[in-house]
């Protein structure tokens, strides 16, 4: 099991390397070796779990060496955000590092040894998260070697520095690994700033003064999750004398009020990373950042990373007060996202808000503290990781050819540039249509909710899904729409061979975890649960699998034959209809004066009816109000 | 083969008419006269039109686009011209503008006169062009049908360069 | 699946395309009565449907039948779901896409009248997505199952336990088949402002296709009203059809006695009627459950 160790240092040694190497070439080359290494390490990582019985793994229960190391570089860490916000003049934020960065310095140099199971405890939840990072992540990685090239080529007022950047996306991949397999609070807490810091970096690449912003943004939000997570531990630590996850949990699941309050008090936390409302903001700003980023950011790390946090609270939450309070927040965040979602036109942000509005749904999921929703909750999660993962290097590759990342300048670009079209198009029908998996999570969502009694939550997602639908489809609608111009396919797609490759590969996954679902949730998910909640009753009726084939096959068989048989048939194409106008072609009419104009169709999108600014401030409020009012009561619990 | 005169769909178009018969066209669709009672819908699609129905005279404006209309109107479509000024261009026969009636542009198959014409008269004619209407759809008529069709394919097809 | 289960469905694809094109032609003869016209036979719709097929076969884009038969293949699979007694809200998911694909079919042709229309269609399926899927939740509450054939073999009578959610399906009703005052993307009747909405670019068999998919989406719908009333007893389904008859007479009025409104009414009025109506009969239910 020493993989998983490796797993953690390998990238973040690699990182360094990268920096070090100044030749392009050679550097990709290198790239590629690193993460097929990191793929495949965590794929065997996986197969060698799964021959020792696939029981929860335990491992390093004491390593006060590498204590020390991780305390030596969070001080490092703090002293590298303090610097960079003296140098940016917010000098407030560095408050929020080195406050609590301090106490969990205090509290370990105290020489208290709290009770610890271990280390790095390896069981089906942290697989799965491993198998994401290691696969999506590693992808988006070969993906960045050619969008880069292809971004610097079209952005020169942007200075070229790879080298940093690919630095910093191995870092981050070491992080997230670091973070889904420990196992003691403390360590958590160090790869959590790790993470929250790099995409910091990410975000800022640009050095523009938006950028900058945005990415302070980022910094102190998630520092402020910091700062709650941090609380929750010390506090946990000093009632209990015990710094285990898993401990907390079990705890908290018991009552003891110490660990409630954590449990409160990270989940918090886990709502900041996880970009929902009243911090969604700062996940809108980080679209400022090249895709790879992005694409990062918004799939395999990160906002992942408050999921993973919420799903191991979950069974710490059902019925509780903090559990209510989140299943709101989530449930309103998607609500109010997918709304805000409607009125974008630029993909990217599309993207973004689509985004927080699903981590909206997986965290009111765990919020339900119920097997059943977080059954729903984590296959949301596997499908929005490959998914939102292929959209995103799609769009950026879309934008590198076609020189915009707007909508409405993709129409009939199923036409134009084919291979991209078609994948987005998957990629989009993954997110919301049968048979595709996030739809019957949603029906699994909604059944959970019900079973409940949460009214609220049932609201959510009825609404909800009617506005999620709305924006995807009208989306879809455009890419196969007949091209206004002339409709031919684009004679130089710019596309590297490595982004098509990293797309192919994605869009086969998406298929194959559509194909897998009843297995997986068979062999995986359902033990996960067990795991989870030491009970398990079958979520998913064997008549809905029965069903989503049926429709799997209804979905591929009929349009291809009836796509032949429409070619071959004897038909005569006619033009469009245009109260007979058009001047012998479909894209052009002639006006009331005689003169030809040209014919250009766009969406709806409902901008003066949804103003997403405006809306953002209220709806920031209403949830801070909300959010005010639990961590009232857990200080109220406190103080009690 | 189906019978199809049970079903005939019109496409009306008002070339340059006083707008007196396209008055009367609607009158037919009133309770007095109900022409739905023969199946007829007065659709305002080409695409899923039987039979044009032209009133007015064609002038150069619109000669073009009843050109266009007509051609996309599927096979097998009837056109009948309403009123004196779709038969032959009427009074406005002699202005700058206008070419003629709609025989000038379109191969009209019954006429119907009057000005403006009679409601009776309308839907008479639009009775003999069902009848023609079904008359095309036969099989005798369906031989010469398949063969233009594969012509006015393999025209589009030169058009659009396939 | 039962033997039961299994005629069903089969007497669903058979017949529900000659329910849907009665109910049309009935639709049409009431509301030339209603206007003091004597209107087209009955069977008016079935000889349209075989004038279509015997036309020239036209298309303006390539991949617009095969969507269209999917559109087709997808909603006689919903109403499938339906038929065979099996989960409720899964069938009602499969709707919103069959409508999807039907979506796909309109706006594929780039023709501004069918893409207007399929705009207002996609505002149309995000108006009544609520209402069809806490109709949905509504009978799990009720029932404490998903499946329709347990549903219907029930011993309650649906209807008595939510009418609040029965009077927001009706509602919805009015989009789904295309009534006025909610007809705002495409209508049965001929001259509106976008010609014949999505239905534009579909003629002869295109158009045919469409038809029948109305046809069957018409007959599936019908179903679910029946599903309010049906239970275990035989004499539920006089009953069944007696509501059916009621809210089909009602759609038929409205569509002759209002005006069309503007998509942007039709999406409030509907969603706050579904949030109060459906939203306080599920509460309710939640509650005494």
């Amino acid at each position: 099991m020493g993989i998983s160790v490796f797993l953690i240092l390998f990238p973040l040694c690699c990182a360094p390397v990268m920096y070090l190497i100044t030749n392009d070439r050679l550097r990709a080359y290198v790239t590629y070796v690193a993460v097929g290494i990191i793929a495949a390490a965590s794929v065997a990582l996986t197969a060698q779990w799964a021959m020792n019985g696939a029981v929860p793994v335990m491992l390093y229960e004491e390593t006060e060496a590498a204590d020390h190391v991780i305390l030596v570089a969070e001080l490092l860490l703090m002293v590298l955000v303090t610097y960079l916000c003296f140098k940016h003049k917010k000098y407030w934020i560095s408050i929020l590092s080195i406050v609590p960065t301090l106490l969990i310095a205090r509290q370990e140099l105290s020489g208290a040894k709290p009770m610890t199971l271990c280390h790095i405890y390896i069981d089906h939840l942290s697989i799965l998260m491993c198998l994401i990072v290691g696969i999506v992540g590693s992808l988006i990685v070969v993906y960045a070697v050619g969008y880069m090239y292809g971004y610097h080529m079209h952005r020169k007022d942007v200075r070229d520095n790879r080298r940093y950047f690919y630095m910093l996306l191995f870092v981050f991949l070491g992080a997230m690994f670091g973070f889904v397999l420990s196992e003691s609070l403390l360590w958590i807490d160090f790869f959590w700033e790790v993470t929250s810091v790099c995409s910091f970096l990410l975000i800022g690449y640009t050095k523009e003064p938006e950028a900058i912003n945005n990415s302070f943004r980022a910094l102190w939000m998630n520092l402020l999750g910091g700062v709650a997570l941090a609380a929750g531990i010390l506090y946990f630590a000093r009632s209990m004398n015990c710094v285990s996850f898993h401990k907390l949990i079990e705890f908290a699941q018991m009552g003891e009020v110490p660990a409630t309050i954590a449990v409160t008090l990270i989940a918090f936390a886990a709502l900041t990373k996880a970009a929902q409302l009243p911090f969604s903001t700062w996940l809108m700003g980080a679209m400022v950042a090249p895709t790879p980023s992005s694409a990062l950011l918004h799939s395999a790390t990160m906002v992942k990373a408050g999921i993973y946090v919420l799903f191991r609270l979950a069974p710490a939450m059902g019925e509780t007060a903090t559990g209510n309070v989140v299943v709101f927040i989530g449930g309103f965040t998607f609500f109010m996202a997918s709304i805000m979602a409607i009125s974008q036109s630029d993909g990217k942000k599309v993207l973004a808000f689509s985004t927080i509005s699903n981590l909206g749904l997986m965290t009111a999921c765990a919020g339900v503290g119920a097997h059943e929703t977080v059954w729903a909750g984590i296959f949301l999660m596997m499908f929005h990781a490959v998914s939102k993962s292929l959209l995103f290097q799609d769009v950026g590759a879309t934008e590198n050819a076609t020189g915009s990342r707007d909508i409405e300048d993709m129409h009939g670009l199923l036409y134009r540039l084919p291979m991209l079209g078609f994948y987005m198009f998957i990629g989009i029908a993954a997110m919301f249509l049968a048979p595709f998996g996030m739809l019957i999570s949603k029906w699994s969502a909604l059944k959970a909710a019900v079973d409940r009694n949460n009214i609220l939550l049932v609201m959510f997602i009825t609404y909800g899904s009617a506005t999620t639908g709305f924006y995807w489809t009208k989306w879809m609608g455009k890419i196969i729409s007949r091209s206004h111009e002339t409709g031919e396919r684009m004679k130089k797609d710019v596309t590297q061979k490595n982004e098509k490759f990293s797309l192919t590969v994605h869009a086969v996954m998406m298929i194959a975890l559509c194909v897998l679902m009843p297995w997986l949730s068979g062999h995986f998910v359902d033990p996960l649960l067990v795991e989870m909640f030491g009970k398990f009753t079958n979520v998913l009726p064997g008549m809905i699998l029965v069903m989503m084939v049926l429709i799997m096959c209804i979905v591929l068989a009929i349009p291809i034959p009836a796509y032949i048989y429409a070619k071959n048939q004897k038909t005569n194409y006619k033009l469009n209809y245009m109260s007979g106008i058009n001047t012998g072609k479909n894209n052009g009419f002639v006006d009331s004066f005689g003169e030809e104009k040209k014919l250009w169709l766009t969406n709806y999108y409902f901008d003066r009816l949804i103003q997403p600014d405006k809306m953002m401030v209220y709806c920031q409020l209403l949830t801070a109000a909300v959010l005010a009012v639990m961590v009232s009561f857990v200080l109220g619990g406190v103080l009690v | 083969m189906g019978k199809v005169k049970k079903s005939p769909w019109v496409l009306h178009y008002d070339g340059s008419s006083c707008n007196g018969c396209d008055i009367e066209v609607l009158a037919c669709l009133t309770p007095v006269y109900d022409a739905e009672r023969f199946g007829i819908i007065n659709t305002g699609d080409p695409l899923q039109a039987d039979i044009f129905l032209i009133t007015g005279g064609i002038n150069t404006q619109n000669k073009a686009v009843v050109e266009q209309l007509y051609d996309q109107m599927p096979r097998p479509k009837v056109v009948v011209a309403v009123g004196t000024c779709a038969c032959t261009g009427g009074i406005f026969k002699e202005c700058y503008n206008i070419l003629g009636g709609a025989d000038t542009t379109v191969p009209v198959d019954i006429y119907v006169p009057g000005c403006a014409a009679r409601p009776q008269a309308i839907i008479d004619g639009l009775i003999q062009a069902i009848e023609l209407f079904q008359k095309r759809s036969d099989k005798h008529d369906k031989i010469e049908r398949r063969h233009k069709e594969e012509e006015e394919r393999k025209a589009h097809d030169k058009v659009s360069g396939k | 699946m039962s033997i039961k289960a299994v005629i069903s469905v089969i007497m669903y694809i058979l017949l529900a395309p000659v329910a849907g094109g009665l109910m049309e032609g009935l639709d049409r003869k009431l509301s030339a009565r209603m206007q003091g016209r004597i209107g087209p036979p009955i069977l008016q719709p079935f000889y349209d449907l075989r004038k279509l097929m015997n036309k020239q076969v036209i298309s303006v884009s390539v991949l617009q039948s095969s969507l269209l038969l999917c559109y087709l293949a997808l909603m006689i699979f919903t109403g499938a779901i339906f038929f065979a007694g099996s989960d409720i809200l899964m069938c009602l998911f499969v709707l919103t896409t069959a409508s999807t694909f039907m979506y796909f079919a309109a706006v594929v042709t780039s023709s501004p009248y069918n893409t207007i229309a399929s705009s207002r269609e996609l505002i149309q399926i995000m108006t009544y997505e609520p209402a069809v899927l806490m109709a949905g939740v509504g009978f799990y509450l009720v029932a404490g199952t998903f499946s329709v054939a347990k549903i219907a073999s029930s011993s309650t009578v649906m209807l008595t336990r939510m009418p609040g959610l029965f009077a927001s399906f009706v509602l919805i009703l009015l989009i789904k088949m295309r009534k006025s005052p909610f007809d705002v993307s495409t209508s049965h009747h001929a001259h509106q402002e976008l010609v014949m909405g999505v239905k534009t670019e579909m003629g002869a068999q295109n158009l045919a296709i469409f038809t029948i998919t109305e046809w069957y989406e018409n007959a599936f719908l019908m179903g679910i009203v029946a599903l309010f009333v049906v239970t275990s007893n035989p004499l539920s389904f006089v009953g069944a059809a007696l509501l059916c008859a009621a809210v089909f007479f009602f759609l038929v009025l409205a569509d002759n006695a209002c005006a069309r409104v503007k998509w942007g009414q039709m999406l409030k009025m509907t969603w706050l009627f579904t949030f109060f109506a459906s939203g306080v009969n599920l509460l309710i239910l939640m509650l005494i459950r």
